[in-house]
């Protein structure tokens, strides 16, 4: 049985962008303040010992990582802790699903703000780049509709696991044995071809961010990798597969 | 042309596993009525509102609300109906006003008109100053009221109230009270549960009592109080010479603690006789209540 959940999920979206926009003080601070932290530190610091990698100055190989890294730090995270909270803590799903919102709109609601917020995130930070003049013009701004599919499947994958977790303690799991380790081994800060081939491999086959990193690195320096085909489609089709498993999950879960 | 009931149960189940939360219940609320559910803890009566509200659904047997099944058309049915649940679930991210408008949202009432409303169910539960305040400023009366506001927002034709009053003091519970009866004199159409008998006494016009998930009596608060615990209710304290006497005037009778509770439709006369024949001690006789029924249903037993 597949979830059918309904345009009604735009209202739980919208429920969230304006929660997003009373503090928006506060969400705006990362998006702006990390690109700088790590373009210094990391780009131009360490870039100083790194020089080039496959023909790129070292600070213009990692900008791209930086968007990806954030698209899937603001989706997963909004959509495993803040959705947990939501839905356990403050019971907002409970007062939903007693209005003509179904349980399929208000989980379809929560992913679909996930992506925004991936959207947000990318947005701003991708304003911080061209400002600093490290990504390519104007390929880089497809980053920007882009960053919505890559937080919709980070939304996804995260929502799984809200629906599947006891307690909010046990999210720290995904966060630090599959985020955490996605975060290094995605071809973010060095080439995934130093490692192992097997796990190149791996990180090919399977890791989601590998597959976002390569579809930005290919649009803000302008060179489309080998892989960029592969790895949309990969994307495309696990981000619509994770978004009706996690609605299926949920269902699960609160409907008894 | 016979009146429809707004809501019509028939051999309603909900099984937990192999907790039979609710284990075949039947009854029909008809337009206007304040219908109660009355139990111990466990009996069945959420379960029993969860059902209503379409959120959650049944294992066997029919359940319609308007007319309309809970299982094919929730959304038709959840259109009109005003929900209060047992636990607050306000948005804590939002003020009191925003509250109402972002759930006036869900149902898809324009933004003026979800204003209007808005701002008139504020004053109709008295929380106009506390308008901007955040939930989390707000007491738990204060609560409890915004949360009947917000189940109005909608215009429901049918509120359903599990446990309006819970955790609340006098003052705050009188004045739910007051604003449920103003809901009632309009015409609405109200289901609730509580576990104050005096509160189902006060608003119900008809009530079941609920026991291990089945229905054990249904009527009218004062026929209930008539046919189960007679209009009076002797007390007196405990001793063998007024159990002796008691028994030989043959009066029904219950002991609790130190004190036994005579049922009788002649409670003068069991009085009369306890004074003069058998110095009781304290005697008492006091209006026959919905609590001696519910304890005479349910048993004394603690419930978890």
């Amino acid at each position: 049985m597949i979830p059918r959940p309904t345009w009604y999920a735009w209202k739980v979206w919208r429920r969230n962008w304006d929660v997003f926009f009373k503090t928006y003080r506060v969400n705006f601070l990362p998006p702006f303040v990390e690109p700088v932290l790590y373009l210094l530190a990391i780009g131009y610091g360490l870039g100083m010992f790194v020089g080039e990698i496959d023909g790129v100055p070292y600070v213009l190989y990692i900008a791209p990582a930086l968007l990806a890294i954030s698209m899937m730090n603001s989706s997963f995270f909004e959509c495993t802790y803040s959705s947990f909270v939501r839905m356990y803590y403050q019971k907002t799903f409970d007062a939903m699903i007693s209005t003509p919102l179904s349980i399929e709109d208000v989980i379809a609601g929560e992913l679909l703000w996930g992506a925004t917020r991936s959207l947000i995130y990318a947005t701003a930070m991708l304003a911080v780049l061209i400002v600093f003049g490290v990504v390519s013009l104007p390929s880089s701004l497809l980053v920007i509709p882009f960053s919505f599919l890559a937080g919709l499947l980070f939304s996804g994958i995260g929502m799984c696991f809200t629906a599947i977790t006891p307690g909010i303690d046990t999210l720290n799991y995904p966060a630090f044995l599959f985020i955490t380790p996605m975060f290094l081994f995605s071809g973010t800060f060095f080439p995934l071809s130093v490692l192992p081939e097997a796990l190149q491999l791996v990180a090919i086959a399977v890791l989601p961010l590998a597959q976002v990193v390569t579809v930005t690195r290919s649009l803000t320096l302008a060179t489309l990798s080998p892989l960029f085909l592969y790895s949309l489609a990969w994307i495309a089709s696990c981000a619509a597969i994770f978004f009706f498993l996690s609605i299926h999950l949920m269902k699960k879960r609160l409907v008894v | 042309m016979p009146v429809k009931p707004i809501i019509e149960g028939q051999g309603l189940r909900k099984e937990f596993g192999t907790l039979k939360a609710v284990d075949g219940i039947s009854f029909s609320v008809m337009p206007g009525e304040v219908f109660g559910f009355l139990g111990p803890n466990g009996a069945g009566k959420t379960t029993t509102m969860k059902m209503i509200e379409c959120v959650s659904p049944a294992t066997a047997g029919v359940l319609t609300v308007f007319g309309l099944d809970v299982n094919r058309d929730p959304r038709g049915i959840k259109r009109w109906l005003g929900v209060v649940p047992q636990e607050t679930n306000l948005d804590p991210d939002f003020t009191a006003i925003e509250n109402l408008l972002i759930y006036a949202r869900y149902f898809g009432i324009p933004p003026a008109e979800a204003r209007r409303r808005s701002e008139d169910l504020l004053s109709f539960v008295q929380l106009s100053e506390k308008r901007n305040v955040p939930i989390e400023k707000l007491s738990g009366g204060m609560k409890r009221r915004l949360i009947l506001a917000r189940a109005l927002v909608n215009s429901p034709r049918l509120l359903v109230l599990d446990e309006p009053t819970i955790g609340l003091d006098p003052q705050a519970r009188h004045l739910m009270w007051e604003k449920l009866k103003a809901l009632q004199a309009a015409g609405n159409t109200i289901v609730l549960t509580t576990h104050y008998l005096e509160e189902a006494e006060r608003l119900c016009n008809r009530l079941v009592i609920m026991d291990h998930g089945k229905i054990l009596v249904e009527g009218a608060p004062g026929d209930l109080v008539r046919q189960y615990a007679g209009e009076d209710v002797v007390e007196a304290d405990h001793t063998p010479g007024v159990v002796r006497c008691l028994e030989e005037i043959g009066a029904r009778f219950e002991v609790h603690g130190d004190m036994v509770q005579v049922f009788s439709d002649r409670p003068k006369e069991v009085a009369t006789r306890l004074l003069s024949d058998c110095n009781p001690g304290r005697v008492f006789v006091r209006r026959g209540s919905l609590e001696d029924v519910f304890l005479s249903l349910t048993g004394r037993a603690l419930r978890d």
